[in-house]
């Protein structure tokens, strides 16, 4: 199913006496989301990416704008009649009812011609907790199971009722490090699977960015950008994408553009063609550093973390924001452990300007 | 180390002597008075012991009436006074405008006195050859006759102390449910909704589920509060309740003790014996049903 | 589907909702009002026009104040009122004292046999008021102190609960302030009145007003305790002035009374209203 949001907007009271306008929780947002698409929709906390779900369920309506299912105008549809899954960040099971009640209980809602008898619906619970592979736990309650299982009865109760799309909102923030990993696995799976087109909203960067076929990136209810995650990546249009995306985050320094060349500090440290006279903020992934002797920028080097199959080169710079710059760097350099400063040569992909007061992106060559 | 020893016991002190003189001397020795038959208050004397005073209290009509009228008025007023609580709170977790002024307004029998606002409830319903009462006016336009609830019938009487007893109670059962129902995590209601969930079904698949607990414990409190009920039954028939046929079990432990009919101390403890077996039998059966249907 | 029509269907169906919830919650709201109104109407309407009154008037035109001389003159409304004053002050600040030294005891002290005085204090909670009611009239008969203030307030001031409900805010208090003030050489009570006190104000205020609540609308003891007229409280006072009050059956001068008598701690719940209902749901049982 196409979703597509049109201009929406919403707006909370202020509850702050001192400040009486509104909140602007989401603003003007326009997109698209193609029919079995994953979709991450990905910003820093009170982004209003939370909202911008509920929006979608059904669970809040807009202050203007349009969102469309399909062809359908769903704008002001209640949550009960939208047909859509959600997996709430607690997952909300109910804790009085087993798995399987749990899983079933969607399907016990319908009423009229879509009642189900008490075997379809145990036909479709099965189905749905096979997807999710907790077949096995259908007598539990759910406090008896870890927070990995919990998470998938969610999904899987989200999925029983075959939603026309599937939401769901921070899942894997309650679990730890390594169960987040197999989950978001599993998540791409399932999705996979069904191709129903899916809604999830993170905080982190590294979960949108492996499993999403397309990520939006927001920041105070105002989309920043938007396309596939590689793509995002490597063309921010702007500062903020530019520091949101990427682990370790991205170096930025106070840069000058003289003469279509970029200076940080009083060293030329890259050629940029186009690119009239001014003050920039320059940015640059820590895999843009390439160590050379005769490199364009010096930087005092602070210490060498061996990370394996990569060294992380840590170093600081009068003009970086940063409080260290780290560059990423093939363990087959080695730097001299007695070394005080380090040389770096800088990849023009992996470099980007941005306007020092907009802090839109300027591209160049 | 021994010198705090004796200065926990010290600082403990004042409440194991009030304790010790006021609650456990008089547990122990009312077991007793419960056995000693013939107990005489001036003398100090008694015949014998044995279960007579249970015999005799067990026989009294006025026990018995007591007895009567404690229990139909459990049985009325705590399903009723839950069930409405229960309605009062939902109504007011549904809404935002007004709601601190409505729990206010509810809040105020609590601290009012049961005697004094009990006699307003006595002029409300009474009938005197003055006035036929409020109650009774309202009741002429729907066509019912008059009837007399304070010195009428039995099932005036019943249904006004009821009515007061209700009023009394539910101020305590509407805050304790509401708070009950503000703690249920709006998510569980939020999952329903997008699961297109009636709301009569998410009330009783997982809002009751949820306060079973604190629906539990109301009734029980409830149960051994209306087992308790004498001073509304005074503010609303006065202080001869036998005469009026409206005594309950405190009442008849009362009377006996004290007033016109008194002076029974030895059958007054047996009574208030009886009671607390009774109360204690509801409280146990109580936990053990709650430990069927509360699941977590 | 036709969204239109569920959009308008479930619009319709909320307003409806609303209208019905604010309907009943009106309707119990002036059924809890109505008493109130009523007793503070009569008590100003005169004796001759109320009793003139064979279908009940909702107002009056010719409001009067003489009930209330008549209340404070013809029956000794003033000395009930005094001595319910009397009575809950005392027993509150005996109460507290208790309170807070056995809270104080269980919560921070040591020594041997603590866990069980405290768990033969937890079963005390079970006993009820009834039972012990009996002995305790005869104790005080036996003593002597029928018609006095001691007899009244002695057997009123413990309660178990309010000890459990305090020391179970004291174990809160984190244990390292306590050895900080070791080493400082503080003194258990010192320690007890600067430190602990203080940081469990709130609790203290819950049961300090639950009792002044409790004593206030006390029946039972004191009417087995007194019956002189000069030791009546406000509940005993009421049903005196019911029962034998101003020499023929004058309501409005009895609502009067009534209204003088309620009035106190409606004014107290006015201005403590968060703090009394909290503390009421974490803890208070009427009846």
């Amino acid at each position: 199913m196409k979703v597509s949001l049109q201009n929406v907007t919403k707006k909370f009271p202020s509850r702050n006496k001192k400040q009486p306008e509104d909140v602007v929780a989401v603003n003007d947002f326009t997109f698209e989301i193609p029919d079995g698409v994953l979709l991450g929709l990905l910003g820093p906390s009170g982004c209003g990416k939370s909202t911008t779900l509920n929006l979608l369920s059904g669970l809040q309506m807009p202050t203007s704008g349009r969102i469309f299912f399909g062809d359908d105008d769903v704008t002001n549809l209640p949550a009960e009649n939208r047909g859509v899954g959600l997996v709430f960040q607690n997952y909300a099971l109910y804790p009085h009812l087993t798995v399987k009640q749990n899983i079933t209980f969607p399907l016990e809602n319908r009423k009229g011609k879509d009642k189900l008898t008490k075997q379809q619906m145990a036909d479709m619970a099965l189905e749905a907790a096979k997807l999710v592979q907790i077949e096995n736990l259908m007598d539990r309650k759910p406090k008896e199971l870890s927070g990995g299982q919990q998470q998938r009865v969610a999904i899987a109760r989200a999925l029983v009722k075959m939603p026309r799309i599937l939401l769901l909102d921070e899942p894997l923030s309650n679990l730890d490090a390594r169960l987040r990993l197999q989950t978001r696995e599993e998540i791409r799976r399932i999705q996979r699977k069904t191709g129903i087109t899916t809604v999830f909203v993170t905080h982190d960067q590294e979960e949108a960015m492996s499993i999403s076929d397309l990520i939006v990136v927001m920041k105070d209810g105002v989309i920043q950008q938007t396309g596939k995650p590689q793509d995002v990546y490597d063309s921010p249009e702007n500062l903020f994408v530019a520091k949101f995306l990427g682990t370790p985050p991205i170096n930025v320094f106070d840069g000058e553009v003289k003469g279509e060349t970029l200076y940080i500090g009083s060293e030329a440290v890259l050629p940029v063609p186009g690119v009239a006279d001014q003050a920039v903020t320059a940015a640059v992934r820590p895999e843009g550093f390439v160590l050379s002797e005769t490199g364009a920028l010096g930087c005092d080097l602070s210490r060498v973390e061996v990370m394996g199959r990569d060294i992380s080169v840590v170093s600081t710079h009068p003009n970086s924001r940063n409080v260290t710059i780290r560059a990423i760097i093939s363990a087959e350099n080695a730097v001299p452990p007695e070394a005080k400063t380090v040389r770096f040569d800088l990849k023009p992909g992996k470099v980007f300007l941005f306007d020092r007061q907009t802090e839109e992106r300027i591209a160049f060559g | 180390m021994e010198k705090k020893n004796w200065k926990g016991w010290l600082y403990l002190l004042p409440a194991i002597a009030f304790l010790g003189v006021f609650l456990v001397y008089p547990l122990l020795d009312v077991l007793t008075y419960s056995f000693e038959e013939g107990y005489n208050f001036a003398s100090q004397t008694y015949f014998g012991t044995g279960l007579y005073n249970y015999r005799y209290v067990l026989r009294d009509p006025y026990f018995l009436q007591a007895l009567k009228n404690t229990l139909l008025l459990v049985a009325i007023t705590v399903p009723v006074s839950t069930i409405l609580a229960l309605v009062i709170s939902m109504g007011l977790s549904s809404i935002r405008g007004l709601r601190e002024l409505y729990q206010t307004v509810y809040f105020l029998p609590y601290v009012t006195n049961t005697l004094a606002v009990g006699l307003v409830f006595m002029i409300l319903f009474k009938k005197t050859p003055y006035s036929d009462g409020l109650v009774n006016l309202l009741l002429s336009w729907f066509g019912a006759g008059p009837v007399d609830f304070i010195d009428g019938p039995y099932w005036a009487k019943m249904f006004v102390l009821c009515f007061y007893t209700v009023w009394v109670v539910l101020p305590f059962k509407i805050l304790i449910l509401t708070g009950a129902l503000a703690s249920v995590d709006q998510t569980y209601y939020n999952a329903a909704k997008v699961d297109g969930t009636s709301r009569w079904r998410t009330f009783t698949k997982i809002t009751l589920p949820m306060i079973s607990p604190t629906v539990f414990y109301l009734v029980i409190t409830g149960f051994i509060g209306a087992f308790k009920a004498y001073s509304d039954v005074v503010a609303l028939f006065g202080t001869n309740l036998n005469a009026a046929g409206m005594n309950t079990i405190v009442g008849y432990i009362y009377d006996m003790l004290y007033g016109d009919s008194g002076g029974y101390p030895s059958y007054a403890s047996a009574a208030a014996m009886l009671l607390f077996a009774i109360v204690l039998t509801i409280t146990c059966i109580n936990l053990l049903v709650s430990r069927k249907h509360v699941h977590y | 589907m036709d969204y239109e029509t569920i959009e308008k269907k479930a619009r319709r169906r909320e307003t409806l909702r609303k209208a019905v919830t604010y309907t009943l919650l009106t309707v119990w709201g002036v059924m809890v009002l109505f008493p109130f109104y009523w007793m503070v109407l009569t008590s100003v309407k005169s004796y001759g026009a109320y009793n003139s009154e064979w279908i009940p008037k909702l107002y009056t035109l010719s409001p009067t104040l003489q009930n209330y001389v008549d209340a404070f003159t013809q029956v000794p409304l003033g000395g009930y009122l005094l001595n319910t004053a009397v009575f809950t002050v005392i027993t509150t600040t005996l109460m507290l004292i208790v309170t807070v030294l056995a809270a104080f005891a269980f919560a921070r002290l040591n020594f041997r046999g603590k866990e069980l005085v405290f768990t033969l204090f937890l079963s005390l909670m079970m006993i009820p008021t009834e039972l012990v009611v009996i002995t305790n009239f005869v104790t005080i008969t036996n003593l002597d102190l029928r018609n006095t203030f001691t007899g009244l307030i002695l057997p009123s001031v413990t309660s178990v609960f309010y000890i459990y409900l305090l020391k179970e805010n004291f174990a809160q208090v984190p244990d390292e302030l306590y050895y900080a003030a070791k080493v400082d050489g503080t003194s258990d009570l010192k320690y007890l009145f600067k430190v602990m006190i203080p940081i469990c104000r709130p609790t203290i205020v819950t049961i300090t007003i639950l009792k002044v609540i409790e004593c206030w609308n006390s029946y039972v003891w004191p009417r087995l305790v007194t019956d002189d007229k000069a030791y009546f409280l406000v509940s005993n006072g009421i049903q005196e002035i019911r029962e034998n009050g101003f020499g023929r059956e004058n309501i409005p001068a009895m609502m009067a009374a009534v209204v003088a008598i309620s009035l106190p701690l409606i004014v107290l719940f006015l201005i403590f209203r968060k703090k009394i209902m909290e503390g009421v749901s974490r803890g208070g049982v009427k009846g």
